[in-house]
């Protein structure tokens, strides 16, 4: 049976994201859903109804106890990054986040026309993260970096322990408002769920509409590129010396 | 007892003026002692120096406010209180106790800052108004601003009473029509205390000045000026309902069976949780109640801005800009249903936009699994 496709594709295995990146995705995803589950219920209890005395509850105590768990790991996880996007591969490097070149713009406008306005003249290859989503993922770094503060702000009257008293200061930010602080807190979470609902669909649309491994890629770190993607590139190359 | 014209009597000497017997002034110095949290031998710091300083002259100005501040100091469990801090012989200047009126008072205020000038205490009841010349608030024939300025600058020290003079209370609640302005952003270089709560707890108020007294300092203070004493730990840290926080168990309304069983009050608005005060330990009224032990939730009166910061009988706050009834969660819920339905248009017009690629990816696969 002679194949539709002139000439079928050849993929090669790409290396993209290393065993600590992939460990930090799970664990601050991990971190992020129980610290969500978590505050909306702190935000907002159950009603539950029960015949027992307090004493033989602690319901509530354990959810408090998971959500400040998770935050210490949710925080030095991110502690950790900021130190991988030295030290780890280009493709985990602080420059895939940062918009401060004139290509960073270009490329972020690439990828708004081809995958969110589904423009067909053009395909814009990333093999890492792709501008426009590296340009989020910085924003959820400042949204991080709000939610540790005001999130240890409020918690540091309940911890003996220096690290927490660090960001007791915070409270100057909200006018020593805590209520302000709290609310800001708990407004800032919708941030991350709507965040993780674009991220997730997104996954899903790289890969479906590239095939390139995009899910997969979290779990293994392979990507897989087209031949043809690798001539380009080398033909650019030699083209340029 | 001897006193000669140039020396002012001590505490002791004016109790036993009184007729209070050593005794009661014991007591009164091992309540003080345990409200200010000294150790034993601090009891004895405390009589001792009640017993040998002369009584520390203090002006209290009436700004605006409600008085309650005053009416709580006076209510103060010990009357050793009401009658040697706050009467004649300590105040030499106060609008609602002193005898003085008029042209009198005011000579006795300012005999008072010429006599012991930088060695005065200046406690300030209620916030200032700084709009329109500060005509909103005016005491003998001078504006509340003018007053303080002229007060504050001969003060050793000046003790802010109450969430009006350290953060604004209501009348600074928006708009602030009056540009109600607390103390501390009006006074600058002289120690302050603030004392917040609307109003402050009667045995907290007589502990800052006692301890004042004791110890010829201020009490030890937190990083916004509150002294550690009192306000180091929130209501929900002191409250006898945490257990049924801690266990999940809340009233839901105010008339519910959870309510009569004295469940935490957490869902109908208490602010414990982000309130700073003694109400836990010390309550009220001679150690009586206090408001989460009559079934109300805590409000948060010792907070700054308390007014603005959301309903009184819910837990979150209404969102800036959104309207009544809509909260951070209404919102958020919102906004992710809006993107749940973009989503789903992107998905679908992926499949039309972007069919000729996805249909090669699918032949091509089919192609190649065809081969094995």
């Amino acid at each position: 049976m002679a194949s539709s496709i002139a000439s079928p594709k050849k993929l090669r295995r790409v290396f993209v994201w290393e065993l600590p990146v992939r460990i930090y995705h799970w664990l601050n995803a991990l971190a992020i859903v129980a610290l969500i589950a978590t505050g909306y219920l702190i935000g907002n209890p159950p009603a539950l109804l029960s015949a027992s005395e307090a004493s033989e509850r602690f319901f509530f105590g354990w959810i408090k106890f998971i959500h400040f768990a998770a935050a210490y790991i949710f925080f030095f996880n991110f502690i950790f990054r900021i130190y991988w996007s030295f030290a780890g591969n280009k493709y985990a490097h602080w420059r895939n986040f940062l918009p401060i070149s004139k290509q960073f713009f270009k490329d972020m406008w690439a990828v708004i026309r081809i995958d969110i306005l589904l423009k067909k003249d053009t395909e814009h290859v990333a093999v890492g993260h792709n501008a426009l989503a590296g340009f989020f993922y910085f924003l959820t770094f400042l949204a991080f970096i709000l939610q540790s503060i005001t999130g240890f702000a409020l918690y540091a009257n309940m911890s003996d322990w220096w690290f927490a008293d660090l960001f007791s200061r915070a409270g100057w930010l909200f006018w020593n408002e805590e209520f302000a602080m709290r609310n800001w807190h708990h407004a800032t979470m919708w941030f991350f769920i709507i965040f993780a609902m674009v991220h997730i669909y997104l996954v899903f649309y790289h890969d479906y509409v590239e095939g390139r491994g995009e899910i997969s890629s979290m779990g293994g770190g392979w990507k897989f590129m087209e031949e043809e993607f690798f001539e380009k590139k080398e033909e650019k190359e030699t083209k340029a010396k | 007892m001897a006193i000669t014209p140039s020396r002012r009597p001590t505490y002791y000497e004016e109790l036993k003026a009184k007729g209070y017997s050593r005794r009661d002034f014991m007591k009164f110095c091992a309540m003080m002692g345990a409200y200010l949290g000294l150790e034993a031998s601090g009891i004895a710091q405390v009589a001792n120096a009640l017993e040998t300083t002369p009584r520390i002259p203090v002006i209290w100005l009436h700004f605006q406010e409600c008085t309650c501040c005053s009416e709580s100091f006076i209510r103060s469990s010990h009357p050793i209180v009401a009658d040697i801090l706050l009467d004649k012989i300590s105040l030499d200047y106060t609008e609602t106790l002193m005898a003085a009126s008029g042209h009198r008072a005011e000579a006795a205020m300012h005999k008072t800052m010429q006599d012991y000038n930088g060695e005065y205490i200046l406690c300030v009841e209620g916030s200032v108004p700084t709009a329109d010349d500060g005509v909103y608030c005016c005491i003998g024939g001078r504006t509340a601003e003018q007053v303080l300025e002229e007060t504050a600058a001969g003060a050793k020290a000046i003790i802010a009473w109450g969430s009006c003079a350290c953060n604004g209370c209501v009348q600074a609640a928006k708009p602030n029509p009056t540009s109600a302005t607390p103390v501390h952003k009006l006074v600058k270089g002289k120690p302050i205390v603030k004392v917040p709560g609307c109003p402050p707890i009667g045995e907290v108020m007589a502990g800052v000045i006692v301890h004042i007294l004791s110890f010829g300092r201020l009490p030890a203070l937190d990083r916004i000026g509150r002294p550690k004493a009192f306000y180091s730990k929130r209501v929900h840290d002191t409250c006898y309902r945490r257990p049924f926080y801690d266990a999940g168990l809340f009233v839901e309304s105010f008339d519910d069976a959870n309510a009569k069983k004295g469940y935490c009050l957490y869902k109908v608005g208490c602010k414990g949780p982000m309130t700073y005060n003694a109400c836990g330990v010390t309550k009220w009224n001679n150690g009586t109640s206090f408001p989460i032990q009559s079934g109300h939730g805590c409000f948060g009166c010792s907070e700054e801005n308390f007014w603005d910061n959301g309903p009184l009988y819910r837990q979150m706050a209404n969102f800036p800009g959104f309207g009544i009834e809509s909260n951070a969660d209404t919102i958020g819920m919102v906004a992710a249903g809006v993107t749940a339905a973009g989503i789903a248009a992107h998905a679908i017009a992926t499949n039309f936009r972007k069919a000729k690629v996805i249909d090669e990816h699918i032949e091509e696969g089919k192609e190649a699994e065809k081969e094995l």
